[in-house]
């Protein structure tokens, strides 16, 4: 009974809860920083977890120390202490009630038992009076009234005392002792019980957790929590003191045992980079007394090179000192480099999209250049057509009866033209080069000629008492192999240019070889820039062509690749050379000119470009002569260079490779044995010569003013006196012809001449530069001969003059007059027509090959109402065939054709042309026809037959392979009247 | 109709040939070769123009599965007919052809041909139609 009553009242106690097991600081409100669960509720959770205790370095007696000393370890100890304070107070008060109760049971019982000795005493008295029973326990009831839930518990013994004996009697009495002793007895046992529940109770009491216990239990919960959470994060917790001396550390990831820590700072733990800043930081947070965040790299041996978020806080005392630091470490290295790379991909980002729109921007700028030179290139042929047009009209125009006014007019409307003309056909050199479409040819020629040749067409056109001079060393092959009419054009150019600038003195070319392309250069120099090219094109060539007329041809073979090997002199020419090797010739042009101030010097070579404004007005020309050469230099492997001295003249250089086959011929031409400078021959064709001079001729070389001023611009009106065997001035003529047509005149021209001496027979023609004479009488001639003509004819003549140019002109040439010209012409043309009708076999016999039906109708059409009837094949094949045949007079070849293109055809026909025989045409698998031969020899192949490509795209890069095929002209298509008739007029008529 | 009327008609559909591109002065000139012993000479080569165009779009449509190197040769012939009569937008369907082939662009290519028979087809019918007006007039 008593048992349970203290069960109960232990109960009713526990109603007392026990307040948190945390310290409030680190209570359960929001924001907290430490949430832990109440234990009990789950302990499983944290029994899965292993937690390794290890890493946890503990100065427990500083940590004593801290808690003694700083806030917050106070704090936490007061809620400790207070925490246990009251659990012992609990206690105590438990214990002191269950004593109360005890103690009172026992006053209870002894009262009682003084009521039964009292009442025994009575009974004594009155011993037999009152024989009542009792129940000794009724009034005991009353003590328990208190709690009456009670009472129905408590076991009350409350019979009556049985009694046998007799009331009042001894027996009664002893009985009555015996049953109240009994009674003691059970009071005293119930009340040994009572201790003992007590003592058991109490023992209960001690069994019970201690607060301590308890307390620890709730710590190591945390702790293990914040191990869990711990456990894998990548951060150092610490402690350290005022000196910065590590008291205590978490790391997750050791690599030192505690000695090495504790106690000891950073400087004298790790070494490298890193440490003595994070030192100086923390120390810097100490005393300050703010808390701080900074990342900082080391590079230490100990782990390498890593980034570590630093969280460094004060710890103060409770005085308010500073006593040490918390230091909190995250290693970011990750971080901290996708970071760095972030940043340096857009760095780099950065810097590409930057290098994007430059580039977008220059290639946007080439992109404009680019099609600005096109659009330049473009427009400059398509200048060039009509301008021709109008000059050669103007060339008509005047040689038809004017007065004298408008006559100087269309003289210098004719000067301008053909400035015009050169300054276009500049450009599209230019830009030829520079688009790449320039093509050099590989041609054999002679150097010794090429320098003779420009000397002597700048002779012929000198307006100024100079001389000229050449020096070619002995060294200097015979023959060598590259692009003749590049390098003569390269060379004229150089020298018109020091003519141009040279009042007295000299120019002159030097030709030396030298061992190793060596660039010299200098830049002491100064001197004009303006490339006046207007003397200076490929004027060469037709005097070349005509020397070859008048002398069998002797020198031809300074002209073209084919030409070199087909020479017909009778001399030894070459055989077909067997080995090659390269040799470098230096060129040199020097003058003794006006020379070229320093700074001027490297804008030279750049194109409009001119030493002065006022040297541009003085000199004229454009700026681009001097560009051209040295695009073309450099086209060829070498390098242009300039060394001047101003007021006393400038040298041009340029060194360049050629090959020399060595089997060349070396025998001299043997029909000439006049190496005769003084007397600038033509034909003196001396191979090995080395020197070459013209004199400055002042004769009244200014008597040649006879109203032909147009040539002044252009060419020598004194030709005759400069080059006084000069049999024909039409060198000069040939002058202003763009170089593209060089070809085509160059073998045009010679045909004519020789044409014009032995068909027609014409005095004039033999003997020019006399026939100031005859004017009036040619003049008539004209007349008649254009009333002869039929219409048609004439036309073409004329068309042959103005459209075509050149070999009008180069007849023209022949007399510096050009009213003497225009009779040449005329009489060509009369008597051209009339052999055309007086003697049929002379219509010419005229090729087309072309495959395509449409077109050879259309053509054969043209041509018939031209009055020819023409032959027609379908393919190169076909066409090497025909020639095969018999020979014709022109060939009209379409370039794209099935079996053979009309560009082998033309090869294999030259080739034939060369060497007579066909075996190259054999090689290519046509065989000869068995009417070959007899035709073939009966009319031996002294003349060249003109070959006109007919190409669908009229570019100009296919212009260059036609006549680099041993074209000679070109006629896009489709095939219009008009061209076709232009055609004929040139080559035919 | 009257002659006038004819011959008007007729150099109506001339110009307007001219004038929308289908033709240009290269058909002047051809117009220009007819004479008294060729009086239909336009006409006679434009109809060996369409038989050799027949031929050739023939076989432009053989190598149509992309050879390249056959499709230009044939269609430079093509265009050297073209332009030998002067069918000018044919031409210039041609050379955009050209383009393609040269890219290398087969579907260009095909787009290009399509473009190309149209561009044909349209001339022929309408050169048909112009020669039958003018002979008609002529009658």
């Amino acid at each position: 009974m008593v048992c349970e009553m203290e069960h109960d009242l232990m109960e009713d106690m526990d109603i007392e809860v026990l307040p948190s097991m945390w310290p409030e600081d680190i209570g359960t409100d929001a924001g907290k920083q430490f949430n832990i669960e109440k234990p009990g509720s789950d302990q499983d959770m944290l029994e899965e977890v292993t937690i390794v205790e290890e890493p946890t370095i503990v100065d427990f007696k500083r940590l004593m120390e801290l808690t003694n000393y700083t806030d917050r370890g106070s704090t936490q100890l007061t809620y400790f202490m207070k925490y246990l304070e009251y659990k012992q107070a609990n206690a105590v008060r438990l214990l002191r009630e269950e004593l109360d109760n005890l103690s009172k049971q026992r006053q209870e019982v002894e009262l009682r038992k003084l009521k039964i000795l009292e009442e025994h005493r009575f009974e004594d008295i009155r011993y037999g009076d009152d024989k009542r029973p009792v129940s000794i326990l009724d009034e005991v009831y009353d003590i328990w009234q208190d709690r009456p839930r009670r009472k129905n518990d408590v076991v009350v013994q409350n019979k009556g005392i049985e009694i046998d004996a007799e009331y009042d009697t001894v027996v009664y009495w002893k009985q009555r002792a015996l049953h109240l002793e009994k009674l003691l007895e059970a009071s005293i046992q119930r009340e040994q019980t009572l201790i003992e529940k007590l003592e058991e109770s109490i023992k209960n009491l001690e069994r019970q957790s201690t607060p301590v216990e308890e307390l620890s239990q709730i710590l190591k919960r945390a702790d293990n929590f914040l191990h869990f959470i711990l456990q894998n994060a990548p951060i150092v917790i610490g402690h350290q003191d005022k000196e910065l001396r590590y008291r205590f550390i978490y790391n997750h990831f050791p690599r030192l045992q505690e000695e090495d820590i504790i106690g000891r700072t950073d400087v004298e733990i790790f070494t490298g980079s890193g440490v003595r800043e994070s030192q100086d930081f923390k120390r810097e947070v100490l005393e300050k007394g703010l808390p701080a965040k900074r990342e900082i790299t080391f590079e230490t041996e100990l782990f390498g090179s890593k980034t570590f978020l630093i969280y460094v806080e004060p710890v103060f005392s409770k005085a308010g000192e500073t006593i040490g630091i918390n230091y909190m470490g995250m290693d970011v290295t990750d971080q901290v480099r996708k970071r760095e790379r972030m940043a340096r991909i857009r760095e780099e980002i950065a810097v590409q999209k930057a290098k994007e729109t430059e580039l977008n921007k220059t290639i946007h700028i080439t992109e404009e250049t680019m099609r600005a030179k096109q659009m330049l290139a473009t427009m400059s042929h398509e200048i060039r057509s009509p301008l021709s047009g109008v000059v050669s009209m103007a060339e008509i125009l005047s040689t038809t009866k004017l007065d004298k006014e408008q006559r100087q007019l269309l003289e210098v409307m004719l000067s301008s033209g053909d400035l015009v003309l050169q300054l276009i056909n500049d450009i599209l050199d230019l830009s030829k080069v520079e688009s790449g479409a320039m093509k050099l040819e590989a041609t054999k020629f002679r150097p010794r000629e090429v320098v003779k040749h420009v000397l002597q067409t700048a002779a012929a056109s000198l307006q100024k008492i100079l001389t000229l001079e050449g020096h070619v060393a002995d060294d200097v092959p015979i023959e060598v192999i590259g692009d003749v009419l590049r390098i003569r054009q390269i060379l004229t150019n150089l020298v018109s240019n020091a003519i141009k600038f040279t009042h007295e003195g000299k120019v002159g070319i030097n030709l030396s070889v030298v061992a190793r392309p060596n660039f010299g250069q200098s830049e002491d120099g100064q001197q004009k820039i303006s490339g006046d090219k207007s003397n200076v094109s490929v004027s060469g060539l037709s005097e070349e062509k005509y020397f070859s007329a008048s002398q069998n041809g002797s020198s031809d073979e300074c002209r073209s690749p084919v030409k070199s090997e087909r020479s017909r002199n009778g001399a030894t020419e070459e055989q077909p050379h067997s080995t090659e090797t390269t040799v470098c010739i230096r060129c040199d042009v020097y003058d003794t000119g006006i020379g070229i101030p320093e700074k001027a010097i490297p804008t030279l070579f750049k194109r409009y470009m001119q030493v002065s404004a006022d040297h541009a007005r003085k000199y004229g020309g454009t700026g681009l002569g001097l560009a051209i050469c040295k695009q073309l230099v450099e086209l060829m492997g070498g390098r242009l260079t300039v060394s001047s001295k101003e007021h006393c003249g400038s040298t041009f250089t340029f060194i360049l490779p050629y090959k020399v086959s060595i089997a060349c011929d070396n025998s001299d031409d043997p029909d000439d044995k006049l190496s005769d400078m003084e007397k600038d021959d033509a034909a003196s064709d001396d191979a090995t010569q080395g020197f070459f001079q013209f004199q400055p001729r002042t004769l009244g070389s200014l008597f040649s003013s006879n109203g032909s001023t147009r040539a002044s611009t252009l060419r020598p009106q004194k030709l005759g006196l400069a080059l006084p065997h000069n049999l024909n001035g039409f060198s000069q003529n040939s002058c202003s012809l763009p170089s593209n047509d060089v070809t085509s005149n160059g073998t045009t021209s010679v045909e004519d001449v020789i044409r014009v001496t032995t068909v027609t027979d014409s005095p004039e023609m033999s003997e020019s530069g006399s026939s100031t004479t005859h004017k009036p009488g040619t003049e008539n001639e004209t007349v008649v001969s254009r009333d002869k003509c039929a219409q048609l004819q004439n036309c073409i003549a004329c068309r042959e003059i103005g459209v075509e140019t050149k070999p009008s002109k180069i007849q023209q040439s022949s007399e510096t007059q050009e009213k003497d010209n225009r009779t040449c012409q005329c009489v060509t043309s009369r008597s051209d027509s009339t052999s055309t009708v007086a003697k049929p076999p002379l219509e010419p016999k005229i090729l087309l090959v072309e495959d395509n039906n449409v077109n050879v109708m259309v053509a054969r059409s043209m041509m018939k109402q031209l009055g020819h009837s023409i032959n027609v094949v379908n393919n190169g094949v076909e066409a090497v065939r025909a020639v095969q045949r018999r020979n014709y007079d022109l060939i009209l070849m379409d370039v794209c054709m099935p079996v053979m293109n009309g560009l082998e055809a033309t090869k294999l026909i030259r080739s034939y042309e060369e060497t007579g025989n066909w075996d190259a045409a054999t090689k290519a698998g046509i065989e000869p026809s068995s009417s070959t031969s007899d035709l073939q020899n009966s009319e031996p192949s002294t003349k060249r037959m003109p070959i006109i490509a007919m190409t669908a795209n009229a570019l100009s890069e296919s212009a260059e392979e036609c006549y680099a095929n041993g074209m000679d002209s070109f006629v896009s298509k489709p095939v219009t009247f008009q061209k076709l008739k232009e055609c004929l007029a040139q080559f035919v008529l | 109709m009257k002659k006038a009327e004819l011959q008007q008609e007729a150099a109506s559909i001339r110009r307007s040939l001219f004038d929308q591109g289908y033709l240009d002065e290269q058909f002047e000139e051809l117009e220009g070769l007819r004479d008294d012993s060729n009086p239909n000479f336009e006409e006679e080569i434009v109809n060996l123009f369409y038989n050799d165009s027949a031929r050739m779009i023939n076989n432009l449509e053989r190598a149509l599965p992309m050879q390249f190197d056959k499709l230009d040769d044939y269609m430079h012939q093509f265009k050297g007919s073209c332009s030998g009569i002067g069918a000018k937008r044919v031409k210039l369907e041609c050379s955009r052809f050209h383009e393609c082939c040269a890219a290398r662009d087969a579907e260009g290519c095909i787009r290009t041909f399509q473009q190309v028979k149209h561009e044909y087809t349209t001339l022929k019918r309408q050169l048909q139609t112009y020669f039958q007006v003018a002979k008609q007039a002529d009658a």
